[in-house]
């Protein structure tokens, strides 16, 4: 199991360092900044073996967290750890910077404390951490009740979620965020195209509400529709297939497994109900059209063409296009017909930025690129082009169909919650070869 | 994979605790900066956040610690806490704040939970550095283990558990008994883990105390967090007891962990599908039932959760008959939850990709319509391209090669150097796996060395080699444009290849010979694989165009054999020579000879350890892609694991009980690091698997060195006398000793008629005699190493009592040992335990048991054994003889009706007669002596006023030896008779007699 964990500055400076096995001496500490933090060149593994020795590091800005370990542990646990860790630091105080963890370095050893014992990890949800570990010091003044709820709640089944909760008005928000990624070829063939999603769900709602969750998936919606045949034919084009998922903790997995059913008592606040994957039928809110001619060996013209390809009515947001440009630019001159094009030489691209663009529609840019002449052999790599934007649309095409609330023991019912639904698409790694 | 294994951790910075003087050390990023440096520039930066806690972390100036003491005596609560926070502070820059230790432990007895565990934290840091004055603490411990907020009872307990200081730990027993008994499941959830704290202590005392049962109770508490952690707990001190049948799963426990899995949280099903991993289902009903229930699993959004359960999904589909509906539904379950995990961040992305290596090389079937997700991204960090890379390659195939090549060639122009190369080289790995691609793959090799950029050329070089081989005669039009390049390769497996090249093909190049020439002007400054390859290249060419390449062959094979000091070059170059002068034709037939195909896939995992590694799906073996013994120190871990016998219809030949499991498998020795131990491996020494258990003589010794001492033919194999027909094997199924009639009564007649029965007068021996060690392996012989020894049998078993004398000035450790083949198949029973390394002028005794399990082959003289005793310094080799009776069964004793009719059933001429002289006991002595020994007497005889004693005895192999011993009152002369099938051992047995008998 894990056996310390230190946190580093990027000079490698320890800030925090708890060891919690005998077979970790303060010299890990030493060994992983000499060989790792000032290593000259790039680190080539997050895994790192010294004098029988295995380093885990994870980077947040400049901040180096490391776990530490003599054994064969679980390789995937200790990173999903050392994120969950930033995850609870950040709800504790924010951003994850020296500043910050200095200023809360009692906070993080009495969590440290408390979410790794031995090296294993314990319940490390915000909700239930937030009861007890509050540095508010003096904890004997609570009740007996409010003791046990805390203890039942941290080892509980449900531990993730309080009883006792309650709000005048019962209200649940979800967002459906997709981030959809494409590799296209400059001949415009897709390459790969993936959607990666998540439904992130607040929710607002009094004692333990069950829940239920629905949308337009493929094997749901054929299950339904054997009994109605015409329903099968309209819903089969709605219906989208997804790849996988994976839920949060609180979602009954077996009874995703025999029902495909995603039911649930949600945490309160907010938290990530599910993540899933498409590649089917995905719609591609914009295709890059590429046009790169070398004019002799100084000089070369590029012509992007971006077209929008969803409905008019909807408007695109914060759209950005990057155009590699050589090392050896020397000048750049751009002229486009929409938004603003500046070239950045400290990142080698021109960025090409409009405010908003509506569906099915086109804009283009034309780049004349001077270079300066070089011996060096080496071929220009052609990164490729890249864009992001956001649309307000799903581009897997998911739906929610329903989101059921039911609290038998408090009198609201499924029609006293206010539902929100929101559809957000984001671009993902969207790049186009040039 | 960039680590070393074998590097050394820098030395600690000695901290002085009066260090007052700040290590103002410019941090340049090269040179270790002190972790002491005091000045810490954010927080001056930001000038207005000096209120908050990092100041503590600012706070160095002269006289620090006796302030820091004064504030902590100081009385107000607030300046208390301040100061303990100052303390922690420096604690973590790495100062030693253990003088106030006393000050600091005085803070404990507060009801400030926040000041508590603030100095709770200083004492699992000092504790051990002062473990009288932790004892002082024991007190508020125990008082917190009483604490009616549960809160506070866990903290203790927890706390208590990390202090390693005996005095402490024998206070935390009975605070421990109660805590995991306690009301509230977190109190006892901490204590569950707070026993494998206390294991890791002292393993005695939990034993003692009897934790173990206690926790292994808590497997069935109503509380999912406190099974989860209890399982965690026994599966850790499992592992350190290999033997125990600690985690004692069973159907009915697993159905508690299922359970379990359920409710708990996502580190309590990782703790419970890890040990899941290691259960062994009774049939691959069960298996399926557990696969059934596992597969949830796979939608968590944990991935090392669902990594956890992909482990427990393979190796139980071990199990599952390949024809189940059941297999093809769970090979399709895994491939989504696989992908999946390749959208996580990148350095769990590195994980799965490392796992899916493996999974790939074990089931291709799972993921091989999934190639495009392996595609690289501009984006991905360097370890997550190279490995996919690596994966792409074990996917191609014909479906997709078409893709995969355009991919590969996008990658062979990107920027990182290494995956550059790796992509070249993986161009031609697909142009070897898929024929169809090849022209393909050469054309776009092609492409790649127009672009003249140096590395990509000699890579692209380097595989064209290869491709060459795979398919002869079909694109060496190629060649020209490879020659071009000649003079721009650097590195020497580009200009290795190339010279090969142009050997292979010489009668096509025309100017060949030139080329050649032309590398062998700076022949002594080649690295010896070009040098090497030069000379076969320049000999192959001479053979192909004698006439006008004599002198450069000449030239060659002189500077080979002459002018070079590599052993390797001047073999070759010698054989050469030989060749070319006796029999050109010959060296024709020998050089040019047609060469064997090369396989199409390349860096496999060789498949036990691959099965190993799939054991470890989501560890740090996986992603090392090395079993655990290979990194990870002592015992802990090195339980071999290996998957489940398949069970499929056709395939169960074996049954669940014979083949290791997870559990109970055998232990590698821990005197043997499994890594870089080139001697072990040199000399195929084989001292990795254990010597010991049923399973032996399927582990025979391997040749090696060790057998170049010996040679010798296998013309004694065990077993091989008594169970010749002629004895009539069946009847010699030896009886039992202590079974035989106490009196036999009724006389038998004949010559023997009036023999009597001696058991029941005889007293007992405890074993057999021992000679005095005798010194088997000189100091000077063995670089200080100085073995004394012999050996003894007592009770059934043999062994090798040994004295290891450390004669030189350095310290000795990493001891094993190894056998040669000998007579009778002597092999250590263990491993050689030298259990702390041996100082200078150490001595040390060890007694080696032995078993005759081992490899036979005929010794000369026969009880001839060769040892080689390996330690960090060297591998040494010695033999000495053993006394045969060492090898005298205990139920050696026989029937006295078999006695007769084998007595006359084995011919005259195997009967050996010998005298032992000097010897001043009378028969009863003799007899009782003897049968110390072993060696039984079965009937007695007085004629003409001699004794006449009637013994046996049989040997571990199953020989049976007989002996007639006349001992004549007065004379100290005996005339000993001995008549054995194998006539061999009876000089051997003779010297036994003597050597008991006189001692």
């Amino acid at each position: 199991m894990i056996g310390g964990l230190f946190i580093y500055n990027h000079k490698g400076e320890v800030l925090i360092s708890r060891v919690y096995r005998d077979d970790i001496g303060r010299n890990a500490v030493d060994a992983f900044r000499v060989n790792v933090i000032h290593a000259r060149q790039q680190v080539r593994s997050p895994v790192t073996n010294i004098a029988r020795t295995s380093f885990f590091h994870v980077k947040r800005s400049n901040i180096w967290l490391a776990a530490v370990t003599k054994q064969n542990v679980n390789a995937a646990m200790v990173f999903e750890f050392l994120y969950k860790m930033c995850d609870v630091m950040a709800a504790y105080f924010g951003k994850i910077s020296e500043e910050n963890i200095k200023n809360n370095f009692v906070l993080i050893y009495e969590l440290l404390d408390e979410i790794l014992d031995f090296g294993y990890p314990q319940n490390s949800e915000t909700g239930a951490l937030k009861t007890f570990i509050t540095q508010q010091g003096i904890k004997s003044q609570l009740t007996k009740e409010e003791q046990s709820q805390i203890t039942s709640q941290v080892t509980g089944q449900i531990g993730w979620r309080r009883e006792g909760i309650k709000y005048r008005r019962n209200e649940l928000f979800l967002d459906v965020l997709e981030s959809v990624n494409l590799l296209m070829s400059p001949q415009g063939q897709v390459l790969s195209a993936h959607v990666s999603g998540r439904v992130v769900m607040k929710s607002y709602l009094s004692g333990m509400p069950e829940c239920k969750f629905g949308m337009n998936d493929k094997i749901v919606i054929e299950k339904q529709g054997k009994g109605t045949a015409d329903e099968t034919g309209k819903s089969g084009k709605q219906s989208i297939a997804i790849d996988d998922c994976t839920f949060h903790q609180c979602v009954r997995l077996s009874k995703f497994d025999s029902e495909r059913s995603i039911s649930f008592i949600p945490p309160d606040g907010e938290f990530e109900l599910m993540r899933y994957r498409t590649t089917k039928d995905i719609i591609l809110p914009f295709r890059v059209i590429p046009l790169v001619r070398e004019v002799g060996r100084t000089k070369l013209e590029v012509k992007v063409v971006i077209k929008s390809n969803f409905k008019p009515s909807l408007l695109a947001q914060k759209i950005e296009v990057r155009i590699p440009t050589p090392l050896n630019t020397s000048g750049v001159q751009v002229i486009c017909m929409k938004g603003k094009a500046k070239y950045k030489a400290s990142e080698n691209a021109i960025v090409w930025k409009i405010k908003r663009m509506a569906g099915m529609k086109e804009s283009q840019i034309s780049a004349e690129i001077e270079l300066l002449p070089t011996n060096d052999k080496k071929k220009w790599a052609r990164p490729p082009i890249s864009m992001n934007f956001e649309v307000p649309f799903a581009p897997s095409g998911l739906k929610v169909r329903y989101l059921k609330v039911f609290e038998p023991k408090l009198n609201y019912s499924d029609h006293d919650v206010i539902k929100w639904v929101r559809y957000i698409g984001r671009s993902g790694i969207y790049e186009t070869r040039c | 994979m960039l680590f070393s294994l074998e590097q050394e951790l820098p030395p600690v910075l000695p901290h002085r605790a009066e260090e007052k003087a700040p290590l103002l050390k410019p941090c340049d990023g090269t040179s270790p900066p002190s972790v002491l440096n005091p000045s810490l520039p954010s927080s001056a930066t930001n000038p207005g956040t000096n209120m908050t806690d990092s100041k503590y972390f600012t706070t160095t100036k002269k006289g620090e610690i006796f302030e820091l003491k004064a504030e902590l005596n100081s009385d107000k609560k607030e300046k208390k806490k301040e100061a303990v926070k100052k303390v922690i502070a420096s604690m973590t820059v790495g100062k030693d704040v253990s003088a106030l230790f006393p000050d600091v432990v005085n803070c404990m007895q507060t009801d400030n939970l926040e000041l508590k565990k603030l100095v709770y934290l200083y004492l699992m840091n000092y504790a051990k550095s002062q473990p009288d004055m932790a004892i002082m603490a024991v007190n508020t411990f125990v008082k917190d283990c009483e604490d009616p907020n549960p809160l506070i009872r866990a903290l203790a307990v927890r706390t208590m558990g990390c202090i390693r200081v005996d005095k402490i730990t024998e206070y935390l027993c009975e605070p421990l008994r109660k805590c995991l008994k306690d009301e509230d499941p977190y109190v006892r959830k901490t204590a569950a883990v707070c026993v494998a704290k206390l294991h890791d202590i002292n393993a005695q005392l939990v034993e003692d105390q009897g934790f173990l049962d206690t926790l292994k109770d808590l497997i069935s508490d109503s509380n999912p967090m406190v099974v989860a952690n209890a399982v965690a707990a026994l599966s850790e001190i499992a592992e350190s007891h290999p033997s125990s049948n600690l985690l004692d799963l069973n159907p009915q426990s697993i159905n508690k962990l299922l359970t379990a899995l359920n409710e708990c949280t996502e580190w309590g099903q990782i703790f419970i599908l890890d040990c899941l991993a290691n259960y062994m289902p009774k049939d691959d009903r069960e298996a399926q039932s557990i696969c059934e229930r596992v597969t949830p699993r796979l939608s968590h959004a944990n991935s090392a959760v669902v990594l956890s359960a992909v482990k427990v999904l393979m190796k139980f589909m071990e199990m599952l008959s390949k024809d189940l509906d059941y297999y093809s539904t769970l090979l399709k379950k895994l491939a989504p939850p696989l992908v999946t995990l390749l959208s996580a961040e990148p350095e769990l992305q590195y994980v799965a990709l490392r796992n899916i290596n493996l999974i790939v090389q074990k089931r291709p079937e799972i993921l091989k319509h999934e190639m495009k997700v392996f595609f690289v991204k501009y984006n991905d960090p360097i370890y997550v391209k190279l490995e996919k890379l690596d994966i792409m390659i074990r996917l191609a195939s014909q479906a997709n090669i078409a893709q995969v090549l355009a991919e590969l060639k996008e990658y062979a122009t990107e920027v990182d150097v290494d995956f550059v190369r790796k992509a070249v080289r993986a161009i031609g790995r697909c142009a070897i796996k898929v024929e169809q691609s090849a022209e393909r793959c050469v054309s776009t090799l092609l492409d790649l060395i127009q672009t003249k950029v140096n590395y990509v050329v000699q890579e692209a070089i380097v595989v064209i080699k290869d491709i060459f081989r795979k398919y002869p005669n079909k694109y060496e039009s190629v060649i020209a444009t490879l020659c071009e390049n000649l003079d721009s390769l650097d590195e020497p497996e580009a200009r290795a290849a190339m010279i090969w090249i142009v050997g292979e093909y010489a009668e096509r190049i025309d100017n060949a010979d030139e080329l050649l020439e032309s590398f062998l002007e700076g022949f002594h400054d080649e690295s010896t694989q070009v040098q090497l390859q030069l000379l076969t290249a320049i000999v192959k060419l001479f053979l192909k165009k004698p006439t006008e390449t004599q002198e450069l062959v000449q030239q060659v094979l002189s500077l080979a054999t002459q002018d070079s000091d590599n052993p390797d070059l001047r073999d070759r170059g010698y054989i050469y020579w030989r060749l070319l002068s006796t029999d050109p034709v010959a060296a024709k037939e020998v050089v040019l000879a047609e060469k064997p195909l090369i396989s199409e896939e390349t860096d496999l995992i060789e498949p036990t350890l691959l099965d190993e590694l799939i054991c470890y799906i989501g560890t740090l073996a996986s992603v090392y892609h090395k079993p655990p013994s290979a990194f990870v120190e002592g015992s802990r871990g090195v339980v071999h694991k290996s998957l489940p016998p398949r069970t499929g219809s056709s395939e169960s030949a074996e049954s669940p009980e014979t083949a290791p499991t997870g559990a109970p498998p055998s232990e590698q020795p821990a005197v043997i690091p499994a890594q870089g131990d080139l001697l072990g491996d040199l000399l195929n020494l084989d001292l990795g698997p254990p010597v010991s258990g049923p399973p032996l003589t399927t582990a025979p010794v391997q040749m090696g060195a060790v057998d170049l001492l010996g040679g010798g033919l296998d013309s004694l194999p065990r077993g091989d006398v008594s169970g010749s027909p002629a004895m009539g094997g069946a009847n010699f199924a030896a009886p039992p000793a202590g079974t035989m009639p106490a009196n036999l009564g009724a006389p038998l007649g004949g010559g023997l008629g009036d023999l009597f029965d001696l058991a029941g007068g005889v007293g007992t021996l405890s074993g057999s005699y021992v000679a005095p060690k005798a010194v088997w392996l000189p100091a000077m012989k063995a670089k200080g190493l100085e073995i004394s020894g012999t050996f003894s049998r007592q009770v059934g078993s043999i062994s090798m009592d040994l004295l290891l004398t450390n004669k030189a000035l350095q310290v000795m450790s990493d001891f094993a040992i190894q056998f040669n083949r000998n007579s009778f198949g002597l092999a250590p029973a263990a491993p050689l335990q030298v259990h702390a390394p041996l100082s200078p002028n150490q001595t040390v005794e060890i007694s080696l048991p032995l078993n005759t399990v081992g490899s036979v082959m005929k010794m000369d003289p026969l009880n001839n054994l060769q040892v080689a005793v390996k330690n960090n310094i060297d591998v040494f080799y010695f033999s000495t003889l053993y006394p045969l009776h060492i090898l005298f069964v205990e139920d050696g004793k026989m029937e006295r009706q078999m006695f007769l009719a084998t007595w006359k059933d084995i011919p005259n001429e195997n009967e050996a007669q010998f005298q032992i002289k000097d010897c001043p006991l009378n028969a009863e002595a003799v007899s009782s002596k003897l049968q110390g020994s072993n060696i039984f007497t079965i009937a007695k005889r007085n004629v003409e006023g001699q004794d006449m004693l009637y013994q046996s005895l049989k040997l571990t192999n199953g020989i049976w030896v007989l002996a007639e011993l006349r001992v004549q009152p007065g004379n100290p002369t005996f005339t000993l008779s001995l008549k054995c099938r194998a006539p061999e051992v009876s000089q051997h047995v003779y010297q036994a007699y003597e050597t008991i008998l006189k001692n």
